[in-house]
C-alpha cells in the first residue's frame, strides 16, 4: 500500500461522488433487492390475510392479538402502514439492515476490492463514513418500501378517510398520512443503531458471511434477552428495547417519553460503535 | 464528533510498530471514553436535576388535610405512573385471559368494559393519562404497548374503548354523579388520598413530614402512620400540591419494609384546559360496541364495591366476591386493624398430609400453618393482605399481621 498524497484535501463534491458510487453499487446489488422485495411482500401478505379473514364480516384479531394495529385495518387502509411496520420491525427490518451492514467493509475484505477502495485517496474514516452513510440511506429506504407498499395494498383492499387515533379521537386523513410518515422516520432511526453495531462487526473480519451471520445472531440475542424478566435491569439499554415506541406517535396528544428515550438510545449506540469500528479499520492492517 | 476530524494518514503503513501500537490503543480510548460520559450522564444528571426539597411556608397536618378538601382543580392534564407491587406472582397474561374469559361469559364479553379492564392496575407498572375538564368531561387512558385503552365520560355518556380489540363500551349516565362513580377508578393519587384521609382517626398519626417535588411542582408530604403495631401497613405518603391542594402522589409502604406496595404519582400535570376533542369519541367504523347497563339500575353497586377497593386493592375485591356469595361477612375490630371473618360453611381447606401427593406439598408451600384457641388453620401472606383460614371452614382476611389475625380468630371463638 503506498501513501497517499492528496488525502489532506478534502473536496466536498468528490465525497459526495463517492457516496454516490457506493450507494449505487449497494442499491444495484441483487441482494438488495431481494431483501427490499421481501420486505415489500410483508404489507401484501399481512392485507390479504387481514381481507380474507375479514371476509365473512367477522372482526380481525378475535381477541387482540397479533401485531399492534391489526384489528383496525378493516375500518381504514393506513392503519396497514403502522401494522406493516410493526410486523417487519422486530425482525425483518433489523436482519435486512444487518445484512447490509455486516457487508459493508467486510464483504469488500472478502472480494478483495478493499484495498483499492483504499488505494483511492479517500482515507479510512472518510470510507468507513460513506459506508455508514450508505447502510443508514438503506434504513430508510427499507423502511419506506414498507410503508410505500403498506399505503398502497391498503388503499387497494381497504377504504381510507379519517381515523381513530388509539387515544380515541379522531384526526383527519392527512393529518394521518403525516403521522404514517413520522412513524417511518421513527423506525428508520429506530434501525440506526443496529446499523452502527453491524459496521463494527464488519470491521472485525474478513468474511462478509461472518459478519452478517454475528449481527443477525447478535440481534435474535438481544430480542430473546429483552424478554426475559430478570433481566429488567438492563433492558433499556438494549437496542432493541424501545422499537416499538413508534406506536406512541398514534397516541393523541402523543406520547414523547419512550420516543425521545429511543432516539436518544440510538444515538449512544451509533457512538459507541461507530467510534469503535472507526478505532478498528482505521488501525486494521489491510491486506486483501 | 471530533474523533472523525483527526483524520487519516493512516493508510501510511510504514509508521513504526511501536507508534502504530501506541496510537491503535489510543483508538479505542474514543469509544470507552463514549461509553463512560453516557454511564455518567445517566447516573449523575437525575442526581443533579434533584434541586432538593422546595422550602415552602410551615403548615400543620390539619391545614394540610383542609387544602386538599378544599381543592377544586376542574382543568388538568397529566400522566401518572403506578406501581403495584402485593407480592403476588405477575400473573400477566394468565390474568386478562381469565379476566376476558370470565367476562365473555358473564357480561356478554367485551374487552372494553371499564371494570375487567382496570383491574389489569393491580400488579405491575402502568402509565396513564389523566385530562379533566370540569365534572362533566373527563377522560383516563391506560397506555400499553402499541395501544391504549380509554375511558371517556363527556356529559350523559361513558365510553371505553380498547384500541387493541377495537371494541367500545357505552353508557350512559342519568346524572353526572353516577357518572363520576363509573370514572372512579383506582387510579389518580386524588383518588388514593382520598381513600387513606377517610381512615384517619384515633388509630392514625398524621403529619406534615418536610416538602419534596412532584412532576416539577412544589408539594407537602402528608404522613399518614396506623399507630396499631398490628397493621401490616407502615405508611402512607401524599404530596400535595402547595399551590392548588391537589394529591399528586401518593405511596404506601407495608410496615415490613420494602418496596412501596402503591405508588401512584404524576410524572407530569398541567393545570390548563385540554383540548375539547380530547373528550370527542365517536365509535371508530367497525368496531364492536357493546351497550352497558344504564348507571342507574346496574352499575351503582359495582361502582361502589369498585370505589372501596381503592386500599384492598384487587385482594379486597376477590375477597369480596368470595364473600358475595356467603352471607355472615362480619367485621372485628376497627380502623386499621380491622379483621373480616365469613364462614365458608364448608370443611375449610384441606391440608396438605389430606390432600397428599405432591398437590398437598403445593398447597403447604402457599401457606402457613397456625395453631391458637381457635384450632388450627393457614395463614396466606401477601405483602400487604393477609388471610386465615381455619380448618374448620372460617376466613378471616385483613391488613393485619398474621398475629393479629390469629387473636382476631381466638377472640371471635
Amino acid at each position: 500500500m503506498s501513501r497517499a498524497e492528496a488525502v489532506r484535501t478534502p473536496r466536498v463534491l468528490w465525497t459526495f461522488g463517492f457516496l454516490r458510487n457506493e450507494l449505487w453499487t449497494t442499491f444495484r446489488r441483487w441482494r438488495t433487492l431481494a431483501l427490499l422485495g421481501v420486505l415489500a411482500a410483508v404489507p401484501i401478505l399481512v392485507g390479504i390475510a387481514v381481507k380474507i379473514e375479514t371476509g365473512d364480516g367477522s372482526g380481525p384479531g378475535g381477541g387482540g392479538g397479533g401485531p399492534a394495529f391489526i384489528s383496525q385495518i378493516t375500518n381504514n387502509g393506513l392503519f396497514l402502514v403502522f401494522t406493516a411496520l410493526a410486523a417487519t420491525l422486530p425482525f425483518f427490518l433489523p436482519m435486512a439492515i444487518g445484512v447490509i451492514a455486516g457487508d459493508a467493509i467486510a464483504g469488500e475484505a472478502n472480494a478483495g476490492t478493499l484495498r483499492y477502495l483504499l488505494v483511492a485517496p479517500a482515507g479510512r474514516t472518510r470510507l468507513l463514513l460513506t459506508k455508514y452513510a450508505t447502510v443508514l440511506s438503506f434504513c430508510l429506504v427499507a423502511t419506506l418500501v414498507v410503508a410505500v407498499s403498506a399505503l398502497a395494498v391498503g388503499a387497494l383492499l381497504f377504504p381510507l378517510g379519517d381515523l381513530t387515533t388509539i387515544s380515541g379521537t379522531r384526526i383527519s386523513f392527512a393529518e394521518g398520512l403525516g403521522r404514517a410518515l413520522l412513524i417511518a422516520l421513527a423506525v428508520a432511526a429506530s434501525l440506526v443503531g443496529m446499523a452502527a453495531l453491524g459496521l463494527f462487526v464488519s470491521t472485525l473480519t474478513h468474511s462478509g458471511i461472518a459478519a452478517m451471520a454475528t449481527t443477525v445472531g447478535l440481534l435474535i440475542t438481544v430480542q430473546i434477552l429483552d424478554q426475559i424478566p430478570q433481566l429488567h435491569a438492563i433492558q433499556p439499554y438494549f437496542f432493541s428495547h424501545h422499537w416499538l415506541s413508534f406506536a406512541d406517535l398514534m397516541r393523541d396528544p402523543v406520547y414523547w417519553d419512550d420516543l425521545v428515550k429511543n432516539l436518544g438510545l440510538q444515538a449512544l449506540y451509533a457512538a459507541v460503535f461507530g467510534s469503535a469500528a472507526w478505532a478498528r479499520f482505521t488501525t486494521k492492517d489491510v491486506a486483501s | 464528533m471530533a474523533p472523525f476530524e483527526t483524520d487519516d494518514s493512516t493508510t501510511g503503513a510504514e509508521a513504526d510498530d511501536r507508534h502504530a501500537v501506541r496510537r491503535r490503543a489510543a483508538r479505542y480510548v474514543v469509544p470507552v471514553a463514549v461509553v463512560g460520559v453516557a454511564a455518567a450522564t445517566i447516573g449523575l444528571v437525575p442526581a443533579l436535576a434533584d434541586s432538593g426539597d422546595p422550602d415552602l411556608p410551615k403548615i400543620s397536618a390539619q391545614e394540610l388535610i383542609e387544602k386538599i378538601a378544599a381543592s377544586d382543580v376542574q382543568q388538568l392534564s397529566g400522566t401518572v405512573k403506578i406501581s403495584t407491587d402485593l407480592g403476588l406472582p405477575d400473573l400477566g397474561g394468565l390474568e386478562s385471559s381469565l379476566a376476558s374469559g370470565a367476562m365473555d361469559s358473564g357480561e356478554g364479553g367485551s374487552s372494553a368494559d371499564p371494570s375487567a379492564k382496570l383491574t389489569e392496575l393491580a400488579s405491575g407498572t402502568h402509565t396513564l393519562r389523566v385530562a379533566a375538564d370540569g365534572p362533566d368531561r373527563q377522560k383516563l387512558s391506560l397506555l400499553e404497548s402499541g395501544s391504549e385503552y380509554s375511558v371517556i365520560h363527556n356529559g350523559k355518556d361513558v365510553w371505553g374503548y380498547d384500541s387493541k380489540s377495537n371494541e367500545v363500551y357505552h353508557s350512559t349516565a342519568s346524572d353526572s354523579a353516577a357518572a363520576e362513580k363509573e370514572r372512579d377508578v383506582p387510579a389518580t393519587p386524588k383518588d388514593m388520598a382520598e381513600q387513606a384521609l377517610k381512615a384517619v382517626d384515633d388509630t392514625t398519626s398524621v403529619t406534615v413530614d418536610g416538602t419534596a417535588q412532584v412532576a416539577g411542582r412544589d408539594a407537602y408530604r402528608l404522613v399518614v402512620k396506623p399507630k396499631d403495631p398490628g397493621s401490616t401497613v407502615g405508611q402512607i405518603t401524599v404530596a400535595v400540591d402547595s399551590k392548588t391542594g391537589l394529591p399528586l402522589k401518593f405511596t404506601l409502604t407495608p410496615s415490613s419494609g420494602g418496596a412501596a406496595v402503591i405508588d401512584a404519582g404524576f410524572t407530569q400535570v398541567r393545570f390548563a384546559e385540554p383540548p375539547a376533542s380530547t373528550f370527542d369519541f365517536t365509535p371508530p367504523k367497525g368496531a364492536k360496541v357493546t351497550e352497558g347497563e344504564d348507571v342507574e339500575h346496574g352499575a351503582p353497586g359495582k361502582a361502589e364495591r369498585k370505589s372501596e377497593e381503592h386500599l384492598g386493592k384487587a385482594e379486597r375485591k376477590s375477597e369480596e366476591d368470595l364473600g358475595k356469595g356467603l352471607d355472615g361477612l362480619k367485621v372485628i375490630g376497627k380502623g386499621w386493624t380491622s379483621v373480616a371473618t365469613f364462614d365458608t360453611g364448608g370443611e375449610g381447606l384441606p391440608s396438605g398430609s389430606e390432600a397428599g401427593g405432591d398437590f398437598g406439598g403445593f398447597l403447604d408451600s402457599l401457606g402457613d400453618k397456625a395453631t391458637g384457641k381457635f384450632g388450627s388453620g393457614t395463614v396466606f401472606s401477601t405483602r400487604l393482605v393477609n388471610a386465615l383460614i381455619t380448618d374448620d371452614g372460617k376466613v378471616y382476611v385483613g391488613a393485619v399481621s398474621k398475629d393479629t389475625l390469629v387473636k382476631a380468630a381466638d377472640a371471635a371463638k
